[in-house]
């Protein structure tokens, strides 16, 4: 038995029976990493293996490089953190490490900044598809999905501002959960877009999704937009039950666009829903066609403001210059790669003198507008349900040079943190060519529990979880 | 809308970018791109609607004010080779 192969939940059993010692855990996964990563490069800053011990962790989890550990690497795989050792933790590693989880020495790969949908804006290097090595592993937490999928890691975190979580799980063929924004802490989350950023889990199964659900969620004091309810046991949502659970699919997400066997695939997992004792029935979501131009004016404009910190005074990259004023712009034009300078440039565009009303206060308007969308919709069903991502993963490369065909990639996704909303995407299928695809379900704020119900239904009467790359 | 790469250098400079010329000029065409997709937005009327700019009901967040530990100068130089004392360096703005 592999014990890099197993779950959270199975490893805990079997660490509390005393059938095996936590530092074989970590042992295992070494061995995993230094066997396949040459191939699926998860991890980036490989070197840090060496300098760990083998039993530095018990239950380990793989962390994505832009959640600040302690003396630990974070450097959001971009040059202008070059070096950067956080003195600090982020809150959701003081939380694991509270609960006995260890943390991985190696962070996992990410598109620079969480900037893209493919992890291919990576200082370090894209990562390669388990599934298939010549495709991407979706982004921007492609790293800590692939580490899932291939048994690099038992468990990970990623970040979700867009769809980087659940697009790469679904790529990946694993499950990746967004959790309502507010659910969990960002202090310590190297911040992208303030108003839409989530960590959340990526996980091999929906049991192992609700524990670190259950370690990760909470109020925080140090971080303000964390929201002060109970956080509830979400493992008694697991129930296998899905009966009597209203399920709605959005017309608009069923258009031109959407390859043809993902659209089988889909529609065969809801049939199975429908067969579980779930109720489907079409619903409108009328302004799904302005949430990418929405969310692209939004993301922006925050993380130009947001990224303004990066000028090479206190930590990373410093560029050398004559005066201040060059050095900060030689700085970040040279630590930045193309896909951050491209996103900083749109977003001061977007907020500066002149179109600030025409660009940002406008999307901030079509943003009320396809919240108020899913508020009308969750007064009917109990979840929605769509694909996670119109096509299967795709070649490394294929949409490098077309930035706008790749912002397209996240279109079911991007709605979900405009909203504010939870989202899990778990896996529903295989194309003949054997790419995983992913199923999302969609529930009001706070009701992570009916996602987690019907998620788990799923999954028990299925065995697509089960299925592993061949590496 | 058009955007040219004189507009591009401009917004860089705001935005404290350093571009090379084929740079600016590849950006030009791609933010052109993508502005002019931007743009469906403008047949949405939104005159009677109010912008969310956070999701959350939340206005403003107090607590008590109470020192807490912070981090040491030393963790706060930390990560620069560029310190003198317990400052910060750079290069020179007053001659």
């Amino acid at each position: 038995m592999e014990l890099n192969t197993l779950t959270a939940s199975e490893l805990l059993k079997k660490i509390k029976s005393k059938e095996i010692a936590a530092a074989s855990i970590t042992k295992a996964l070494k061995e995993r990493v230094s066997k396949v990563d040459c191939r699926v490069h998860a991890y980036v800053r490989a070197e840090g293996l060496t300098e760990c011990a083998d039993d530095c962790n018990t239950l380990p989890i793989a962390l994505k490089d832009n959640i600040c550990t302690q003396g630990l690497n974070t450097q959001c795989c971009s040059r202008i953190l070059e070096g950067f050792r956080p003195p600090y933790n982020a809150t959701v590693v003081a939380k694991l490490k509270k609960e006995g989880v260890g943390i991985f020495p190696l962070k996992t790969n990410m598109d620079e900044f969480a900037f893209g949908s493919s992890t291919e804006n990576s200082f370090f290097g894209p990562t390669h598809n388990p599934w298939d090595l010549e495709c991407v592993p979706g982004g921007s937490s492609g790293g800590s999905a692939a580490a899932v999928s291939a048994d690099e890691a038992i468990w990970a975190l990623g970040s979700d501002t867009g769809g980087s979580i659940r697009q790469p799980a679904s790529f990946c063929g694993v499950v990746g959960l967004k959790p309502t924004y507010g659910r969990v802490s960002r202090f310590g989350l190297i911040a992208f877009a303030s108003s839409l950023d989530q960590i959340g889990p990526i996980t091999k199964d929906v049991s192992d999704c609700a524990l670190l659900l259950n370690i990760i969620s909470g109020y925080d004091p140090k971080d303000s937009t964390s929201v002060n309810i109970e956080v509830p046991d979400y493992t008694k949502s697991l129930t296998a039950d899905a009966r009597g659970i209203k399920v709605g699919t959005p017309k608009e997400y069923f258009v031109e666009g959407m390859d043809q066997e993902v659209k089988d695939i889909i529609a065969e997992a809801i049939n199975k829903l429908n067969a579980l004792g779930a109720v489907s029935r079409e619903i409108s979501l009328p302004h799904t066609e302005y949430a990418v131009p929405v969310y692209y004016i939004i993301a922006t404009a925050e993380a130009s403001s947001n990224l303004a910190r990066f000028d090479g005074v206190q930590y990373g990259f410093r560029a050398q210059a004559g005066d201040l004023l060059e050095m900060y712009k030689l700085t970040r034009g040279q630590g930045f790669g193309q896909e951050a300078k491209r996103r900083i440039i749109l977003g001061t565009f977007a907020l500066s003198h002149g179109y600030f009303d025409a660009y940002y206060l406008r999307a901030q308007k079509a943003r009320t507008l396809i919240k108020d969308d899913f508020d009308r919709a969750f007064n009917e069903v109990d979840v929605i349900v769509t694909p996670t991502s119109p096509t299967p993963a795709f070649k490394i490369g294929e949409r490098a040079d077309n930035p706008l065909k790749m912002y397209l990639s996240d279109i079911y996704t991007i709605s979900v943190n405009l909203a504010g909303i939870p989202a899990i995407s778990i896996p529903c299928g295989f194309t003949k060519k054997g790419l995983p695809v992913g199923l999302q379900i969609l529930a009001k704020p706070f009701n992570e529990e009916m996602i987690l119900r019907l998620a788990h239904a799923y999954e028990q009467s299925t065995p697509w979880h089960k299925m592993k790359p061949k590496l | 809308m058009p955007l040219d790469r004189k507009t591009v250098e401009y917004v860089a400079n705001l935005a404290r970018i350093e571009l090379k010329p084929e740079e600016s000029f590849k950006l030009a065409g791609q933010l052109e791109d993508i502005l002019s997709f931007i743009d469906r937005l403008s047949k949405l009327d939104t005159d009677k609607v109010k912008p969310t700019n956070h999701i959350l009901p939340i206005h403003n967040v107090l607590r008590e004010d109470q020192p807490e530990p912070s981090l040491t100068i030393e963790q706060v130089l930390a990560n620069t080779a560029h310190k003198k004392g317990s400052f910060f360096t750079v290069p020179k703005i007053i001659e």
